[in-house]
């Protein structure tokens, strides 16, 4: 049984159908890249991998639990925009990810301090302690998205879902974050779904790259078939599976 | 170079501010002069001069029967019923704003009803206020509280349904509760919003509140306006017109300065 299953699944709006017969297994501590052109559904089915939406048909289970019915703590996400509370400084926005729980929302007294001080840590594990006080209206693109990956590891969700997190990012401050995120996830180990626009990003931090298109195309209604994954690469290793020796004996290793 | 990028210096610019002020001020000063020229006893445009006298004697003199000074006595109960009115509008307006944009089930039930409500004229109603109310303060109270609170609920249950939602889906994942998410991320995003939306009803709060005083009251600035109409006493009405004017600026500009001071997160964008 994998960490991620996903069987069968369809999802159509008003009977036109977006998803058709998807089967996917992820292990844990996978790194998934979905990438296909507009409008194929990628973002779709991240929806329903945050269970945002329902399935029309078909479920998905995360470590064989029962599919869920609402977004919850087990599943992390970072969209493109508007992935942090404007209204809160930094340092409130990375206890939100701990302080929500919480009857009001809130922690009080020495939980607080305590709250504080491992969002302090956190801070500074992100590169953002020197902004702590700022709101995030006055950082910049890539550090509101730092922030936003931030927030969603405080929560420790089992799976991160990342919907074109660097899409609206400039060339040189993505490559940062490229780094940024694989730092992390060296860390953590973590299983995430990215959604991405751009192949090279895709290949450079996926073990996997799946790629959303519709196999089926009715030149006189567009909209009649839905999309379903029509390649799952490995991406591990430059894209170029096999290159590990697996054998002990009889092989000559290169030097 | 075109109009539109051409920019007025600072000096030019208060000049321009104040040109229109002055302006009004100077017409006022001609059209009396002429009229006290051919009348001196003319009552409809009564000089400068005369509305300073009227305003001293209003500020400062008390009442020879009742031995208080009206003028202040009048501010007080005014904005006493504007400020409970008002208050309880904006409470009212936010609760249900909030209950509205997030909860589908209230939004389904609500939003029409509050759509239809909207539409009915406050003053029609005041009648019926006068009959269920009585003529005391209750029901002046309940004509800024009915004129303005479909307006408020409307324009905060579309602010709270335009927070994105991938905040409210943020806030989902990391465990909060529906309360928890009308606490801490729609109730602090819409608050500059209602101080925005109580500012925009000022207007028609005063509005309804001058209507009210002005049919049945024996208090209040809009009672003396309509008192005096009978003598004719214009210096007396453009001196409480210029101080309701006055104290409704006021008012607007305290509101736009405390959404600066207690939302600093909103920045440039109040």
């Amino acid at each position: 049984m994998s960490f991620v299953t996903v069987r069968d699944l369809f999802q159509s709006y008003g009977g036109r159908p977006i998803l058709e017969r998807i089967n996917l297994e992820v292990e844990e501590g996978e790194f998934v890249s979905i990438v296909g052109a507009s409008g194929c559904g990628k973002s779709t089915f991240l929806r329903l991998l945050l269970a945002e939406e329902q399935p029309s048909r078909g479920d998905i289970r995360i470590a064989g639990a029962e599919p869920a019915r609402e977004p919850g703590r087990e599943r992390g996400v970072v969209f493109q925009r508007y992935s942090v509370f404007p209204h809160m400084t930094v340092r409130e926005n990375i206890v939100a990810g701990d302080s929500f729980t919480r009857p009001l929302g809130r922690f009080f007294g020495a939980a607080r301090r305590a709250a504080l001080r491992r969002a302090d840590e956190t801070l500074a594990r992100i590169g953002l302690a020197h902004v702590a006080d700022a709101y995030p209206a006055t950082l910049s693109g890539g550090m509101q998205q730092r922030l936003a990956i931030g927030q969603a590891l405080t929560a420790r969700p089992r799976i991160l879902l990342l919907d074109e997190p660097f899409g609206a990012l400039d060339p040189g401050t993505r490559l940062s974050m490229h780094d940024f995120l694989t730092e992390l996830r060296a860390q953590t180990g973590m299983t995430v779904f990215m959604v991405t626009h751009d192949l090279e990003e895709g290949f450079k931090l996926g073990d996997r790259v799946i790629v959303f298109d519709k196999p089926r195309w009715d030149p006189t209604d567009p909209e009649a078939y839905g999309a379903t994954i029509t390649y799952d690469f490995d991406a591990r290793n430059g894209g170029i599976p096999f290159q590990t020796i697996k054998e002990e004996t009889h092989v000559l290793r290169p030097a | 170079m075109r109009l539109i990028n051409r920019r007025p210096g600072r000096v030019l610019t208060a000049f321009l501010a104040a040109l229109p002020f002055v302006l009004v001020m100077l017409a006022y000063m001609v059209g009396s002069d002429i009229r006290l020229a051919e009348n001196p006893s003319d009552k409809l445009m009564p000089a400068p001069a005369q509305i300073a006298a009227t305003a001293e004697r209003l500020l400062t003199e008390p009442d020879r029967r009742s031995g208080r000074i009206l003028f202040w006595y009048d501010t007080a109960v005014s904005l006493k019923r504007l400020a409970i009115g008002v208050g309880l509008a904006a409470s009212t307006g936010l609760i249900f704003g909030l209950l509205i944009g997030l909860l589908p089930h209230i939004r389904a039930t609500f939003s029409g009803f509050v759509a239809v409500i909207s539409m009915v004229p406050p003053l029609a109603l005041l009648p019926i206020l006068f009959i269920v109310f009585g003529l005391g303060e209750l029901s002046k109270v309940v004509l800024i509280v009915i004129g303005i609170t479909p307006f408020l609920i409307r324009d905060l249950s579309q602010r709270t349904l335009e927070i994105p939602r991938e905040q409210i889906v943020k806030a989902e994942t990391l465990g909060a509760s529906t309360f928890t998410i009308a606490l801490r991320v729609a109730l602090p995003q819409v608050l500059p919003r209602l101080i925005q939306s109580v500012r925009l009803s000022l207007g028609p709060a005063w509005l309804f509140l001058i209507a009210a005083e002005a049919i049945a009251s024996d208090l209040g600035l809009g009672y003396r306006i309509f008192l005096v109409r009978r003598y004719l006493a214009m210096d007396v009405i453009l001196t409480y017109v210029i101080w309701i004017t006055l104290l409704a600026f006021m008012i607007d500009w305290a509101l736009k300065v405390l959404a600066r001071r207690a939302f600093p997160w909103t920045g440039a964008s109040l």
